[in-house]
Order: C-alpha cells, then sequence, then structure tokens
C-alpha cells in the first residue's frame, strides 16, 4: 500500500504572529517556520504504517514556494522515502490545494492519503474533507486511531462528544489529530540521509489545474486586546470580587 | 436570498450550536431554512420548526443519515444548495466535517468559522489561533459557511412556526460505515454553552486531582474543561480540550487552574467575559489575559475556594 502524506510550511507554532501595518497580512519576514504540527502527525503516522508492513511507500507533497522543499526534507528525514514539490508562489486555498493532490493523487495512485485536521494558519480545518469529495472517496477526519486492513480501513475520530469509530472503504483520506501519535525527532544520520531522497518538481500547470483564489482578503487586523486585570491575594477576596465586582456568581 | 442551515442534533433534539448558526443566518438576511438529516428525526424537526427566524424546515429521514456520515449527507446537501445563496452550519465537528464536502463538490470555497457578519458576501473569521481577523470576500455563487457559535448570540428556540417539508433521500454512498461512539457522559453542562468553564491543565498532575475541579463545577453548574497537555496525559478525554485545535468557549466567567496560557490554549477561552487564573508561576502568560489572578498551589487554593462557595453568601 502506498502512502501519500500532504505536507504544509506555516509559522511555527511557537511564534506569535502580529499583524502587519498596512493590514494586508501577519509579519512572516524573518519568522520561523516549521512543518504544520498535524502534519508531523500524519508523516509519523505513515511511517509507522511502513515499519509495521502495512505500507510499502510513503510519499511526502508540499505545495508552495522554494522552502516547501525543506519541509519534505524534514518528512524525508523523518522517514518518508520521496518527495513531491508542487512549486507556486501564488496564494493557495484548500480548494486549489486539493485540486493540486487530487491531480497528483491521480498520478501517483496511492492507497492511503494523510493530511493534517489544520493548518495552524489559515486554521481552515477543509483541505483534506476537499480532497475526498474530489476524488469521491471515504474520509475519516480527525483521526486519532487507525487500522488499515485489506481494503478497508477503521478509524476513531475525535468528534465533539468524545470518540466515533468509523469503517471506511480503501482508498481514503484521512486527517490527523493530535491524539494519533507522538511525532519521532529525526536523528542526524536520518537527516543526512534525506538529503539523498529524491524530490520530484510539478507546477500548477503541468498538473492543468488553476489555483487561483476564491476568497479575497480585504483586510486583516489585530483582535481587540483585553484589558489588564488585578491580582488578588487570597481566595476570599476572589471569591468576595467575583460575587460583587465581576457579578458573574451568585 | 434563500439560506440553508444545516442542523446539529442528537434526532430527538437540537444541539445548542445550531442556534447560533440559526442567528449567524439571520445576519445575512432573506429566507433561513434549517435542514434535520437524521434517522427518526421527528423531535428534532419539530425543535426546528419553533425556532424564531425560521422560514421552513427541510426533513430527511432515512437510515443513511443516522450518523452525519459525510460521504452521504454531502450529496443530499449539494443538490439542495444549488438552489440557494448559503448553505452554513455550526463549526461542530460534525459541521467541520461535512461543509467542506458540499463545498469542493459545489466547486466554492469554504468559509471557516466565521465570527461576524460584515454583509450577504463579506464575513470575519480568525486566523493564527485568533492572532489576527481576516475581513473576507466570496465571490462564488453559494457561500458555505462554518459559524463558530461565540461570534453570535443564539436565536431563540421559541416563537417560530416553520412549516416542515419531507426532502428525498439520496441513499448511501457505500464508502463509509458507522461503527462505534464512546461519548463522555456527564450531568454537567455542555462545555461550549455553558455559563461557567473551570479546566485544568498539565498542573493538575492526574485524571484523580480533576475530582478537585468538579466539586466547584458542581457548586457553580459549570462545565468542566482542560489543555492539552492534561487530555494528552490522559487525565481527561479528549472532548474537554479547549483551544485553537479544541473547542472553543466564551462563558461568563472561565477559571483556568493550572495551565500555563499559550497561545493555543488562549485562542479557545480568551473571549470569555470574565478570566480566572490560578497558578503557582506569576509569571505564568495566563496572567495576562485574566482579569483575577491568584498566584498559588492549586492543591490548596482550590479545596478553598470550593469550601469558600459552599459558604454560600
Ligand atoms: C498544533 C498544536 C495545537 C494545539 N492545540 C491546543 C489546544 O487546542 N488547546 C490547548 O490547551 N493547547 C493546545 N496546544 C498545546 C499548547 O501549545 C500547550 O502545550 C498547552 O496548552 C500547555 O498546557 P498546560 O498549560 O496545561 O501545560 P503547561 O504549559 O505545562 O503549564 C502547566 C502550568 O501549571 C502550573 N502549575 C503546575 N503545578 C501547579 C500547582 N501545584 N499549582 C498551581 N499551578 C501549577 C505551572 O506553573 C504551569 O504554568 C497545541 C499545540 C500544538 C503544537
Ligand atoms: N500548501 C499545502 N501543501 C501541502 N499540504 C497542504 C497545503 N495546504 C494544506 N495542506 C494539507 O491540508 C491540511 C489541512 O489544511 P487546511 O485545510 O488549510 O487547514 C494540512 O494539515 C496539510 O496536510
Amino acid at each position: 500500500m502506498k502512502v501519500l502524506v500532504a505536507v504544509k510550511r506555516v509559522v511555527d507554532f511557537n511564534v506569535k504572529v502580529r499583524v502587519k501595518a498596512d493590514k494586508t497580512g501577519v509579519e512572516t519576514a524573518n519568522v520561523k517556520m516549521s512543518m504544520n504540527p498535524f502534519d508531523e502527525i500524519g508523516v509519523e503516522e505513515a511511517i509507522r504504517l511502513k515499519e509495521a508492513g502495512k505500507a510499502t511507500e510513503v510519499v511526502a507533497v508540499s505545495i508552495g514556494v522554494a522552502q516547501a522543499q525543506e519541509t519534505i526534507r524534514t518528512a524525508l528525514a523523518m522517514g518518508a522515502d520521496r518527495g513531491i514539490h508542487v512549486q507556486s508562489d501564488a496564494e493557495l486555498q484548500p480548494l486549489a490545494v486539493a485540486k493540486l493532490l487530487k491531480a497528483v493523487i491521480e498520478k501517483e495512485q496511492p492507497k492511503l492519503v494523510v493530511l493534517g485536521k489544520q493548518a495552524i494558519d489559515d486554521d481552515c480545518n477543509q483541505t483534506g474533507q476537499m480532497l475526498a469529495a474530489l476524488l469521491g472517496w471515504a474520509q475519516g477526519t480527525f483521526a486519532s486511531k487507525v487500522a488499515p486492513d485489506g481494503d478497508s480501513m477503521t478509524v476513531t475520530r475525535e468528534v465533539d462528544g468524545g470518540l466515533e469509530t468509523v469503517q471506511l472503504k480503501l482508498p481514503a483520506i484521512v486527517t490527523t489529530d493530535l491524539r494519533l501519535n507522538e511525532p519521532r525527532y529525526a536523528s542526524l544520520p536520518n537527516i543526512m540521509k534525506a538529503k539523498k531522497k529524491p524530490i520530484d518538481a510539478l507546477t500548477p500547470e503541468a498538473l492543468g489545474v488553476d489555483p487561483a483564489p476564491r476568497l479575497v482578503t480585504l483586510k486583516v487586523e489585530e483582535p481587540p486586546k483585553r484589558k489588564s486585570g488585578v491580582k488578588v491575594g487570597s481566595v476570599v477576596e476572589l471569591v468576595e470580587k467575583l460575587r460583587t465586582e465581576a457579578k458573574v456568581i451568585p | 436570498m434563500s439560506i440553508l442551515v444545516l442542523a446539529e442534533h442528537d434526532n430527538a433534539s437540537l444541539k445548542a450550536a445550531t442556534l447560533n448558526a440559526i442567528a449567524a443566518a439571520a445576519r445575512i438576511g432573506g429566507d433561513v431554512e434549517v435542514l434535520v438529516a437524521g434517522q427518526n428525526c421527528n423531535g428534532a424537526a419539530d425543535a426546528a420548526a419553533k425556532v424564531a427566524g425560521v422560514k421552513k424546515v427541510l426533513v430527511a429521514d432515512s437510515a443513511e443519515y443516522a450518523h452525519a456520515l459525510p460521504e452521504n449527507l454531502a450529496p443530499l446537501i449539494v443538490e439542495l444548495a444549488r438552489s440557494r445563496s448559503h448553505v452554513m452550519a455550526a463549526a461542530t465537528t460534525n459541521g467541520k466535517n461535512v461543509l467542506p464536502r458540499v463545498a469542493a463538490l459545489l466547486d466554492v470555497a469554504q468559509i471557516s468559522e466565521i465570527i461576524e457578519v460584515i454583509s450577504a458576501d463579506t464575513f470575519v473569521r480568525p486566523i493564527y489561533a485568533g492572532n489576527a481577523m481576516a475581513t473576507v470576500q466570496s465571490k462564488d455563487t453559494v457561500k458555505v459557511i462554518t459559524v463558530r457559535a461565540t461570534g453570535f448570540d443564539p436565536a431563540a428556540a421559541t416563537g417560530g412556526s416553520a412549516s416542515i417539508e419531507k426532502v428525498a433521500a439520496k441513499g448511501a454512498a457505500g464508502l463509509s460505515e458507522f461503527k462505534g461512539a464512546e461519548l463522555s457522559k456527564s450531568e454537567r453542562p455542555e462545555l461550549t454553552s455553558a455559563r461557567i468553564v473551570i479546566s485544568g491543565g498539565r498542573g493538575m498532575q492526574s485524571g484523580d486531582n480533576f475530582k478537585l475541579l468538579e466539586s466547584v463545577a458542581d457548586k457553580l453548574g459549570a462545565a468542566v474543561g482542560a489543555s492539552r497537555a492534561a487530555v494528552d496525559a490522559g487525565f481527561v478525554p479528549n472532548d474537554y480540550q479547549v483551544g485553537q485545535t479544541g473547542k472553543i468557549v466564551a462563558p461568563d466567567l472561565y477559571l483556568a487552574v493550572g495551565i500555563s496560557g499559550a497561545i493555543q490554549h488562549l485562542a479557545g477561552m480568551k473571549d470569555s467575559k470574565v478570566i480566572v487564573a490560578i497558578n503557582k508561576d506569576e509569571e505564568a502568560p495566563i496572567f495576562q489575559v485574566a482579569d483575577y489572578g491568584l498566584v498559588a498551589d492549586l492543591f490548596k487554593a482550590v479545596p478553598e475556594l470550593d469550601a469558600e462557595l459552599a459558604k454560600g453568601r
């Protein structure tokens, strides 16, 4: 079973982003970039499937600017076998990414495609579901456990009420949630080895996809700031303030 | 304009978040219709018909909709969407699961987790864990939108008298099957609609220690939540997680106990009216958003709080 993993390059989760003064977006110059954390979980899961003898090959795909190749290298250093980079400097929205991934999938014919549930920059939580729709495949979103078995796969999903288990026909799409696994760090020897692994280069034109955005961002602004609070000296003072000042408890 | 709102329900009744989605639809203006897709879902349909501002309730009652499988639901919604201007759902795990699938089948964008309606085609949504607010405009013929409940006061659950109309089911896609669910049971209010929430973090040290918070919660009629670290450590189930990638809450009172205040956690609670933080580290970032901060060992402070509340006024 070939497994394809989508990996996005995003602003590192530890960075508190700043809105640009001209309100066109957030400051990304000289900001640390990393693989989207949910995609690290996706790469890890694909590698574990390979280690368990369930997957034969793991292909990491990233779409975006030239530096997205670094993100692919990270996936290769973790243990993916090869990479595909769809080069584009344009703004890419989930529908466009899903169309590009679909075109790659038609070439590669994987049986399982793993994405993150959410990119922590746009917070969209859409691409996997859209890709499943375009391919006419089943989707196991927000997965905390996956178990492929022959032509089907059992997926445990993190839902608002707890956990839910579904069985999906393969090929299928899975999107990862936080509890699926704990991603490994790449070892130094594996980082060196990853430099020799192949990365194929493609373009939206070569894939026959028009990636033009559908939504126009009119402006990006700072959220309203909370006014600063006070420190209280004791629990008695806290309860007193909550009762008489904030009036939020009886 | 004609807006279809996908109801979130358990067949017998509507989930609270549906009322916030209906409220967002009403802000756009035009006719608001609610789709109740389920199995033996008359109870939910009747409830939807009573919601203020709803013109019509469409009911698709069939086995393939029993568990909201997106592979089965999407074709049904797509067909109804073609003659409408907007399709909306609450940004619950169900809404997030199915609406992007609907949007892709319609070849339109999906707009995630709006918190404000500017006009029929322009909306505000948080990005980067709520550290920026984007105003986006859609040129698509059908706008497919999920609604963040905390952005809209709920529509009134009563006062409406919508007509109820059956719509034909479209059969199962044959791609997926529901196998079972392990749902957390609790007598306490639901996290996302509770008036008071008390959450614990890694500082709680164990699942057992969450009893300290539960005791306070029961005195206040509060829901209990958690940080990711507390969920990852197995103290509490996944559905307790508040944050950028968990549940978004905005209660009247949020108490954060043993939680440092990472941006991903703040993203899920910083719109609460009043925030209280109890943390032994006075440098913890949670204090930057807290209205009332108590620097203390939680194992001393929480039992004290419990006793103080037990005393009453
Ligand atoms: C992709 C991604 C998504 C994420 N999504 C979320 C999310 O949705 N929600 C979320 O919460 N996090 C999320 N996180 C994790 C987030 O970055 C933090 O790691 C997490 O919120 C930390 O949880 P915590 O505050 O409980 O733990 P810590 O940061 O370890 O803080 C524990 C706090 O407890 C205090 N403490 C310890 N003992 C005591 C005591 N006896 N008395 C009083 N105080 C005490 C300490 O001083 C400390 O401040 C996400 C991270 C990533 C990468
Ligand atoms: N440009 C991209 N390149 C590769 N994968 C992507 C890209 N954008 C989104 N994805 C995948 O889609 C997931 C969800 O993204 P989103 O729908 O934007 O929240 C991410 O976790 C990635 O797995």
